[in-house]
């Protein structure tokens, strides 16, 4: 596999970490939503309102986002952009990078203020950063395919039947 | 890279799309949505500009069922194939799983099909990938047209590892499932090699 860009993989204790984490930065933020996207554009972990949303969508095009303005900063030779912000008239937004592949999202409206996110968010990246460290070690370290037994060509072709 | 969720039991994968400028990637994707049942598909997004040309990318998220316990997800991605929008597509080959590219059949179309096949294989060294080790399928679309070549030239000229090829008319679905299926076999095999 890619080393420049390993495999992301969920184990079910760091998921409810993690799940933990986005839950109290949602109390704490008083923000509407929280989801953490992987950097391709996956859905890791979502708190809060989150069911009237298309988070699928949501996290296609926040990933593409993510990837465009790092593509600017690369081309005025920043490192990167930490964070970004989009004030709408009802919902605001707030993105920024958890370590290199997790990019974290609160969604919030007028029942609390970006300063208040800003300062939440720095306490739950710092909790969130050495999780998926760890998760990244343990991708290389122990065997990721899913599947104990062979997959043949007929479970495959039994994904497209209608 | 795939995301595999030993938590919920979900296996993500991405799949992309790759080809010069009106070869037929975004029809191919319509059809497969427009094909697929209501449960098994989410929202297609296309980020195009006024003329209906791929700006950004445009994302089909389907969720086909089970593969031993685990849930299966493919996000289809295709690339804006207009030769300046480079750099847009370098950032949607990140992670890719597997890649389509897909020719247009159009004999005046075949320097732009040499030219998309190289730019890929070079965005994705640039990334650390190898297109000869990566899940790969090769689709020579616009079949239907007068003007097309014939496949032996176009297999001579754009596929010569024989990686799995597939006529197609994307309009009306001809080779589209096949050659999307042919790509997901490869990417679930690759998974199961695991790392
Ligand atoms: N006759 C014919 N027309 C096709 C076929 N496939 C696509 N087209 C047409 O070709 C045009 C361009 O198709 P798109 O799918 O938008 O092309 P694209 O590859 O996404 O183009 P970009 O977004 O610019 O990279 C559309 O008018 C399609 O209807 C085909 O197999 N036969
Ligand atoms: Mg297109």
């Amino acid at each position: 596999m890619n080393p420049l860009n390993p495999q992301l993989v969920m184990y079910e204790e760091e998921q409810k970490q993690i799940q933990a984490i986005a839950e109290r930065l949602h109390q704490d933020s008083r923000a509407r939503t929280i989801l953490l996207i992987d950097k391709n554009g996956q859905l890791v972990a979502a708190a809060g309102d989150s069911a009237a949303l298309d988070t699928t969508s949501l996290s296609s095009l926040v990933a593409g986002n993510v990837a465009a303005t790092g593509g600017i900063a690369q081309l005025l030779r920043e490192d990167e952009f930490t964070a970004q912000f989009h004030e709408g008239k009802g919902m605001s937004i707030h993105m920024s990078l958890v370590g290199r592949r997790i990019i974290l999202v609160v969604l919030f409206d007028k029942n609390t203020t970006q300063g208040l996110v800003r300062l939440r968010v720095k306490k739950a990246q710092e909790e969130l950063v050495p999780i998926f460290e760890l998760l990244a070690k343990k991708a290389t370290t122990q065997p990721s395919s899913p599947f104990g037994a062979e997959i043949t060509d007929q479970d495959i072709d039994n994904l497209f039947n209608d | 890279m795939s995301f595999i969720n030993y938590s919920s039991r979900e296996i993500n994968c991405k799949l992309v799309y790759y080809g010069p400028g009106l070869c037929g990637k975004t029809t191919n994707l319509q059809y497969i949505y427009n094909k697929t049942r209501p449960e098994a598909k989410g929202k297609m997004i296309s980020l195009a500009t006024e003329t209906e040309r791929t700006l950004f990318f445009d994302f089909l998220p389907l969720s086909l069922g089970e593969i031993r316990g685990f849930k299966t997800r493919f996000h289809l991605y295709t690339v804006p194939g207009q030769v300046f929008y480079d750099a847009s597509r370098k950032l949607i080959l990140k992670g890719v799983d597997g890649v389509c590219f897909v020719a247009d059949s159009q004999d005046a179309r075949y320097d732009a099909n040499i030219e998309s096949l190289e730019n890929l294989r070079i965005n994705l060294q640039e990334q650390g990938y190898d297109l000869d080790k990566l899940p790969y399928v090769m689709q020579y679309n616009k079949r239907d047209l007068p003007n097309a070549m014939s496949i032996e030239e176009l297999s001579a000229a754009l596929n010569p590892t024989r990686v799995p090829e597939f006529e197609a008319v994307a309009p009306n679905g001809q080779g589209v499932f096949d050659t999307l299926k042919a790509l997901a076999k490869q990417v679930l095999a690759e998974l199961r090699k695991g790392t």
